[in-house]
């Protein structure tokens, strides 16, 4: 026992204080990273089942909750296929750049006023810098995979992920307008007990419906929209590379839905209760709202996708802008 | 409406490629292949490609016994088994003059009806299904779980039904089916509503489905188009008014139309015929006459030497059956004349200046069902 409190002494000397917080961070994410998605979808089989009259799975452990497990162990063992015409080299690294992103947005996520991994001064613009490479690995993935509705599928994801970009960074900008911080604990701690929401409604819908369709996810699932491109970029994914993206996809969903909580619904704070509850209350309530609107909503198509970034979105986050800096202003 | 393609055609045959939308597709009803032509995601072309589920049933018809055939025509269309199943028995009791009694004819319109809300349940909310909404076709399933167990109840199976008789039906319906249907009838009313709040108004749907797939009166006309997707198109024609069979011309309903001719009148046309389909439901359990369900009919029937030819409405349009006698106790020939095949074709003449999420939406609107293109 000594030695091994020996050891833990010599890494700490040897590392530093960040990097051994920045190791263990990472350790910690990688584990709490898969699980917590499982509890994800198995959430939103339950959400969905019970939106359509049904109770979902309930066999495997108290109602079904191993049942996305199970499933998960057996993705892993799944053959590994890659298609002949396929371009290898991409067709293998998509998966990979797809998942990066997604654990490096967590890093920076206060979950409590300790819990968090490392609190940067760019904090928001690193989020919005990896999540921005989401796009290229659709891209590679439909390239690569050789597959007509894959490729129709890429193309989509492209279009869309750059045009909703603008109005998801226009929104944020109010915010950070009025806190002047990049900042995660400043902007909580800038907020009133509220949340930014008070001020900033419009900037807070059109942030919601941004990373709705930055997150691929309906009414804007166009990339992956089943009854038409059967399953747009993954289709020729099997195994734990299929996994990968599946798992990034709800990754994304998560870390929109805290950054939302940090940006309007004022993170951690809240009464009685301890932060890092409040905070996942608010995700989860977030994350409920985007299940909730996916199986009840049609899926729209490309051309309307793209007209309301372009014509509604975009004007109405400017708009919000320049009030918001003249408000300041004046005030 | 859409902008035509305004590049030369030089430049377009360099630009276009195809894509094989099924026969393994999410939403191809089954095996049904259509060989896109498309411009980025621009439909240029669209070519239906059938003969997937193509079983011979109407060869198969020239080698069996007519009472053996009976148990074929709901396989053709499984969604509205019970009235192609009806449909044969008509034609054959035309061809040899055998009169039905009025109570089994009632019980054929009940149940014919019924099938009829079953089967617009699934061609209406398909269309929403294939736009992406999954929640409004497991509320139909709901209640389309209700129908199924009433027509189990008296007709013993719950897809492919062989209820019918030559000369009526297999057996008199109880007071379980009076009275569930009954429920079933009031139950669908107030659902209704949920319905129209649910799909009818949603914005999403609307857009997606209005001036879509747009049939107009003349081509409808041209191709042949029956059913729900004619009348979408302005066309007041039910072959259950316009040429009537059985006891219809008894009932007040009214023949559901719409001028638009795209998507979402189409829609509009199903779930108003469904309303009218539960009219007529009430007013024959309201005057079931009472007397025997089977006319006396001999063991084998053999028509007479001749030919004759029924139509009726099925959930889909209007269906012949051809039949041929040689005077033997075996057909000598069936045809059957389908309306999801003319219905289908005329995708070729309104996908082109669609998009390719449009093509899923017009071919879920249509509603056809694969076997029953095939046969």
């Amino acid at each position: 026992m000594t030695q091994l409190i020996q050891l833990w002494n010599d890494v700490y000397a040897f590392l530093g204080h960040d990097v051994t917080a920045g190791l263990i961070g990472l350790l910690i994410l990688l584990a709490f990273i898969p699980l917590h998605v499982v509890i994800l979808v198995w959430l939103e089989m339950k959400v969905f089942a019970h939106i359509t009259l049904r109770p979902a799975f309930m066999r495997v452990g108290p109602h079904g909750i191993l049942q996305n497990l199970a499933d998960g162990i057996k993705m892993i063992g799944k053959e590994i296929i890659t298609p002949k015409p396929a371009d290898k080299f991409l067709f293998f690294i998509a998966p990979i750049v797809i998942i990066v992103p997604a654990f490096i947005g967590y890093i920076i996520i206060p979950f409590s006023p300790v819990l968090q991994i490392k609190e940067l001064n760019v904090g928001i613009m690193l989020i919005f810098a990896f999540s921005s490479l989401t796009v290229l690995s659709l891209l590679m993935a439909g390239w690569a995979s050789n597959n007509k509705y894959s490729l129709i599928s890429a193309v989509r994801s492209v279009a869309q992920n750059v045009a909703y970009e603008i109005p998801l960074l226009l929104s944020t900008m109010s915010i950070i307008i009025m806190t002047n911080s990049f900042r995660m604990n400043d902007i909580i701690a800038a907020q009133p007990p509220i949340g930014y929401i008070l001020y900033q409604p419009i900037a807070f819908l059109i942030f919601f419906i941004s990373t709705t369709a930055e997150c691929n996810r309906a009414p804007f699932d166009l990339v992956e929209a089943e009854s038409e491109l059967v399953a747009g970029f993954h289709t020729e994914y099997t195994g734990m590379r299929f996994g990968l993206f599946f798992l990034a996809e709800y990754t994304n969903v998560v870390i929109a839905a805290a950054m939302a909580t940090v940006l309007f619904l004022g993170g951690w704070r809240g009464p009685f209760l301890p932060g890092i509850v409040w905070f996942f209350l608010k995700v989860y309530f977030l994350i409920f709202v985007v299940y909730w609107i996916r199986w009840t909503f049609p899926r729209v198509r490309f051309d309307q996708l793209m007209n309301f970034a372009w014509k509604v979105l975009i004007p109405f986050a400017l708009l919000n802008l320049i009030i918001t800096a003249i408000v300041l202003k004046v005030v | 409406m859409l902008n035509k393609i305004t590049i030369d055609d030089a430049t377009l045959e360099q630009r276009v490629y195809q894509l094989n939308l099924g026969p393994q597709h999410p939403s191809t009803h089954g095996v049904m292949q259509f060989i896109l032509t498309l411009d980025g995601e621009l439909v240029v072309a669209c070519e239906p490609n059938i003969g997937y589920s193509h079983r011979g049933h109407e060869k198969i018809a020239e080698n069996r016994i007519y009472e053996q055939f009976l148990p074929y025509p709901p396989r053709m269309d499984y969604l509205s088994a019970l009235i192609f199943n009806y449909g044969y028995c008509q034609a054959v009791e035309r061809l040899c003059g055998i009169e039905v009694p009025r109570r089994a004819e009632y019980i054929r319109v009940i149940t014919s009806e019924l099938n009829r809300i079953s089967s617009h349940f699934i061609g209406a909310f398909d269309l929403v299904m294939a736009l992406g909404a999954f929640t409004p076709f497991m509320y139909c399933w709901d209640d389309r779980e209700v129908l199924l167990d009433l027509l189990e109840g008296v007709a013993g199976s719950r897809l492919t039904y062989c209820y019918g008789r030559f000369g009526g039906v297999r057996n008199d319906i109880d007071k379980a089916f009076y009275d569930g249907t009954r429920r079933f009838i009031d139950r669908l009313r107030g659902r209704m509503k949920d319905y129209h709040d649910l799909v009818t108004g949603n914005i999403i749907f609307i857009k997606r489905a209005k001036d879509i797939g747009i049939i107009t009166k003349e081509t409808a006309l041209e191709f042949g188009v029956t059913g729900p997707s004619l009348r979408g198109s302005g066309v007041k024609y039910d072959v259950r008014k316009q040429e009537p069979y059985s006891v219809y011309p008894e009932f007040k309903f009214e023949i559901p139309t719409r001028e638009e001719g795209d998507c979402l009148a189409r829609y509009q046309v199903r779930m108003a015929e469904i309303e009218q389909s539960m009219n007529i439901i009430e007013q024959a359990l309201d005057h079931l006459p009472p007397g025997p369900i089977q006319a006396k009919v001999p063991r084998f029937i053999s028509p007479p030497e001749g030919e004759g030819y029924f139509a009726f409405e099925s959930a889909r349009g209007a269906v012949g059956f051809y039949i041929v006698s040689d005077g033997s106790r075996v057909p000598y020939r069936i045809k059957v004349r389908s309306p999801s095949f003319s219905n289908l074709y005329v995708m070729t003449k309104i996908c082109p200046g669609h998009f390719l999420a449009d093509v899923i939406a017009i071919f879920g609107s249509i509603d056809v069902t694969v076997p029953e293109i095939d046969r």
